[in-house]
C-alpha cells in the first residue's frame, strides 16, 4: 500500500510537471502577448514592460525562472492587473467552492434518494417519472438549463431575486450546478442498487427477518454506493472549481470565469497559476478516490 | 445384414446388464427430421439488431433521428428563405423582427392582402429579421456535422491508441497511459483559444465547408483530435484488458494462433459493439462541446448558425422572445436524447454480458 502510494504520488508530480511544461510552451508559442491589448503601445513601452516581467528572455529561461519561483511558493503577479496570483486564485476559488460544496451536497443527497426510489419501484410510475426527468436533464446543455431556470423562476414567477454581490441568493446557481451531476448519480445509484438487490446476501438478510428499512439502508445501500464514490471525486473537483457557464449566466465572479478571462487576455502568470491549481486538484482528487475505493470495497486491491 | 434388425429381442431380465438393442436401431426418416435445425442460425449482429428493434425506446430514437435528418435535407429545398437572408417584400426590408411563430410583419401583411403568396415563418423570425425556422434547420445541420465528424475523429484515434496500449501491455501500456493522464489534465479551453488565435492568421474562407464554418470549428476539430480521444482510448484499453484475460484467448494462444489472428478473430469482434456504442454516445457530447464553445463565443463564425450559437444569441432577448431560446433548445434536447437512448439501447442489445 505504502509503496503504491509513493509510486502514485511520484507519477502525479511528474504529470503535473509535464502539464506545466506543455501549457507554458503552448502559451508562449502562440503569437501575441499580454501587452498587445486594446491600446497600441510604443516599442519602448513594450520593451520596458517585457523586461520588467522577464518576457524578453528566452522561453527556456522564463520557464526555469517560473518553476523556481513556483517551488518557493511564489505564483508571481498578474501581467494585466498586477495583483498577486495566489490571492486572486484563493479569493475566487472561495466563491466557486462555496456554491460548489452546496451543489455537491444537493446532487449527492437527491441523487442517491431518487436513485433508490427508482430502483425500489422498478418499472412503476415513480421510476418512470424519475428516469424521464433525469434523462431530460442530461440532454440539455447547462447554459440552456440555467437560462430557463432564470427565465421561469426569476423573471416570470419572481420567486427568487437575481443574484448580485450585495444580495447573494445561491438557490438558482446551486440548482443549475447540481442538476447534471444529480442526474448522473441517480442513474448510477439506480443501476448499482438493482445489481445489489439481486445478490444472495440481500435474500439472506430478508430471510433472517430484517426489516425492509434495515435491508435497504444497511445491507444494500452501502454496497450500491461504491460506483457513486468513484464518480464523486472527479465530479466534486469539477464542480468546486466553478462552472464557467453558471458563473457567467448568474454573474458570479468565480474561478471559472477568471480562468477564461486570463486566457483571452493572455495573462501568462494567471493562466499558469489556474492551470496548476486545477490540475493539482484534479490529480489529488483522483488519487484520493482510488484510496477511498479500497477502503470501502476490500475486494479491490491496489497494486 | 438387414434382416438381423428384425430379430426379436430376447426377453429382458430386469436385473441383467444386457444391452437394449432397440437403442441401436437405425433412425427413421421422421426421427432424422427432428435433428434438423428449425430456425436459420443467427449471427451475433442480426441477433443484436432483432433485440434492438424490439426496444420501443430504440425505435423512438431512430424515428427521431430519421425525422431530423429528413428535415435538414428537405427543409432548405422547400423553404424559400436563406439562413442569412433578411426577409424582404418587393425588394424592401419587411421589418420582420422578432415575430412570433406563424405571424407576419405589417409589410408582409400588406403584400399578402395585395395577393402575394408568402411562406409562413414556422418558428417566427430573429432579431435581425431572418426566418428562424431555416436558421434552426441550418444550425441542426452544423451541429450534427460537428458531432458526427468529431466523434469519428475520436473513434479512429482512440480505438487505435487504446488497442495498442491494451494489447501490448507492460511498459508500453504504462507509458501510453501516462500520456493519456497528462492530456486529461491539460485545460481544453486554453488549447482551443490558443489554437483559434493561431488559426486566425490563416485564410480558410476559400476552403469549401470549413471556410463557412470558420476557424473556431477547425480548432475544435483539432482539439478533439488532440485531447478528447483519451476517454475513448481509456475505455477501449480497459475492454481489451478484460478480453485478453478470457480463457478462449489463452486457448487460441496455446494452439499457436498468431497475435494478429487473435486480435482480429477474438478481440475485435468482442469489443466492436462497445466501440460503436461509445461513438454513438460521443456525438451528443461533441454537440454539447460545440454549444458550450458557442456560449463562449468560440463556436461557428457568423452568420452561419449552430444550435448552440442560436440558443446563446437568444439568451439576450430571453424576456421578450423566449421562443427563440425554446426552439434550438428543444432541438438540442431531441437530438442528444435520441443518440443517448439509442446508445443505451444498443448497449443492451449488443453487450455480451447482458445477453441471456
Amino acid at each position: 500500500m505504502a509503496r503504491y502510494l509513493v509510486k502514485r504520488i511520484l507519477l502525479a508530480l511528474l504529470t503535473l510537471f509535464l502539464v506545466c511544461f506543455i501549457t507554458f510552451f503552448a502559451m508562449e508559442a502562440v503569437p501575441g502577448g499580454p501587452f498587445n491589448g486594446e491600446k497600441a503601445k510604443s516599442e519602448a513601452v513594450m520593451a520596458v514592460l517585457n523586461q520588467r516581467y522577464g518576457l524578453d528572455k528566452p522561453v527556456w529561461v522564463q520557464f526555469f525562472n517560473y518553476m523556481k519561483n513556483l517551488l518557493h511558493g511564489d505564483f508571481g503577479v498578474s501581467l494585466t492587473t498586477g495583483r498577486d496570483i495566489w490571492t486572486t486564485i484563493s479569493t475566487s476559488f472561495a466563491v466557486s467552492a462555496k456554491i460548489g460544496i452546496m451543489a455537491v451536497i444537493v446532487a449527492l443527497v437527491f441523487g442517491i434518494i431518487l436513485g433508490c426510489v427508482a430502483a425500489l419501484n422498478r418499472n412503476k410510475w415513480p421510476d418512470h417519472v424519475i428516469i424521464f426527468f433525469v434523462t431530460l436533464f442530461t440532454a440539455m446543455p447547462s447554459f440552456v438549463m440555467a437560462s430557463f431556470l432564470l427565465l421561469v423562476f426569476c423573471i416570470q414567477l419572481k420567486w427568487v431575486p437575481v443574484f448580485s454581490t450585495s444580495n447573494p441568493n445561491y438557490v438558482l446557481p446551486v440548482i443549475a450546478l447540481s442538476l447534471p451531476p444529480m442526474a448522473y448519480i441517480t442513474r448510477l445509484t439506480k443501476t448499482s442498487m438493482l445489481d445489489v438487490l439481486g445478490q444472495d446476501y440481500i435474500r439472506t438478510a430478508k430471510a433472517k427477518g430484517d426489516r425492509p428499512f434495515k435491508v435497504i439502508f444497511v445491507h444494500a445501500l452501502r454496497n450500491a454506493l461504491i460506483p457513486v464514490i468513484t464518480y464523486v471525486g472527479p465530479m466534486a473537483a469539477g464542480v468546486l472549481t466553478g462552472s464557467l457557464v453558471i458563473e457567467k449566466i448568474f454573474t458570479i465572479g468565480g474561478l471559472g470565469s477568471k480562468f477564461v478571462d486570463s486566457i483571452t487576455k493572455r495573462d501568462y502568470t494567471m493562466i499558469m497559476g489556474t492551470t496548476i491549481f486545477l490540475a493539482t486538484l484534479m490529480i489529488a482528487v483522483n488519487l484520493l478516490s482510488d484510496i477511498v475505493y479500497t477502503i470501502v470495497d476490500p475486494r479491490i486491491k491496489l497494486e | 445384414m438387414a434382416e438381423n434388425y428384425n430379430i426379436p429381442t430376447p426377453k429382458k431380465n430386469p436385473l441383467s446388464a444386457q444391452v437394449n438393442l432397440k437403442k441401436f436401431e437405425k433412425a427413421t426418416e421422421s426421427e432424422k427430421k427432428q435433428q434438423d435445425v428449425m430456425a436459420p442460425s443467427r449471427s451475433f449482429f442480426s441477433d443484436g439488431m432483432r433485440k434492438l428493434f424490439r426496444n420501443p425506446l430504440a425505435i423512438f430514437s431512430l424515428i427521431v433521428i430519421i425525422v431530423v435528418l429528413a428535415l435538414i435535407i428537405i427543409a432548405p429545398i422547400v423553404v424559400p428563405y436563406g439562413y442569412e437572408q433578411i426577409i424582404s417584400v418587393n425588394g424592401q426590408s419587411a421589418y420582420a423582427v422578432n415575430l412570433l411563430p406563424f405571424h407576419w410583419s405589417a409589410a408582409e401583411q400588406q403584400a399578402i392582402d395585395g395577393g402575394a403568396k408568402l411562406f409562413p415563418h414556422i418558428m417566427g423570425t430573429d432579431e435581425l429579421g431572418r426566418d428562424y425556422f431555416i436558421r434552426v434547420v441550418y444550425g441542426t445541420r452544423v451541429s450534427l456535422l460537428v458531432g458526427v465528424f468529431a466523434s469519428v475523429i475520436c473513434l479512429i484515434i482512440g480505438t487505435i491508441y487504446g488497442s495498442i496500449a491494451g494489447y501490448a501491455g507492460g511498459k508500453v501500456d504504462l507509458i501510453m497511459m501516462r500520456i493519456v493522464d497528462i492530456i486529461y489534465s491539460l485545460p481544453d479551453l486554453l488549447i482551443i483559444i490558443l489554437l483559434s488565435v493561431v488559426l486566425n492568421q490563416y485564410d480558410f474562407s476559400r476552403v469549401p465547408v470549413i471556410g463557412k464554418l470558420g476557424t473556431n470549428i477547425i480548432s475544435m476539430f483539432i482539439v478533439f483530435a488532440l485531447l478528447y480521444w483519451v476517454g475513448m482510448a481509456r475505455q477501449v484499453r480497459g475492454q481489451i484488458l478484460t478480453i485478453k484475460q478470457n480463457d478462449y484467448v489463452l486457448a487460441a494462444r496455446s494452439i499457436g494462433a498468431k497475435p494478429s489472428a487473435i486480435v482480429r478473430k477474438h478481440i475485435i469482434p468482442n469489443c466492436i459493439s462497445v466501440i460503436i456504442i461509445m461513438t454513438a454516445q460521443q456525438i451528443p457530447s461533441a454537440i454539447f462541446t460545440e454549444s458550450y464553445l458557442s456560449f463562449l463565443g468560440l463556436g461557428v463564425s457568423l452568420p452561419m448558425p449552430s444550435l448552440g450559437s442560436l440558443a446563446n444569441t437568444a439568451r439576450s432577448g430571453m424576456q421578450s422572445a423566449p421562443w427563440r431560446l425554446v426552439f434550438p433548445a428543444v432541438m438540442i434536447v431531441l437530438i442528444v436524447l435520441a443518440f443517448n437512448l439509442l446508445g443505451d439501447a444498443m448497449r443492451d442489445a449488443f453487450d455480451p454480458r447482458l445477453r441471456q
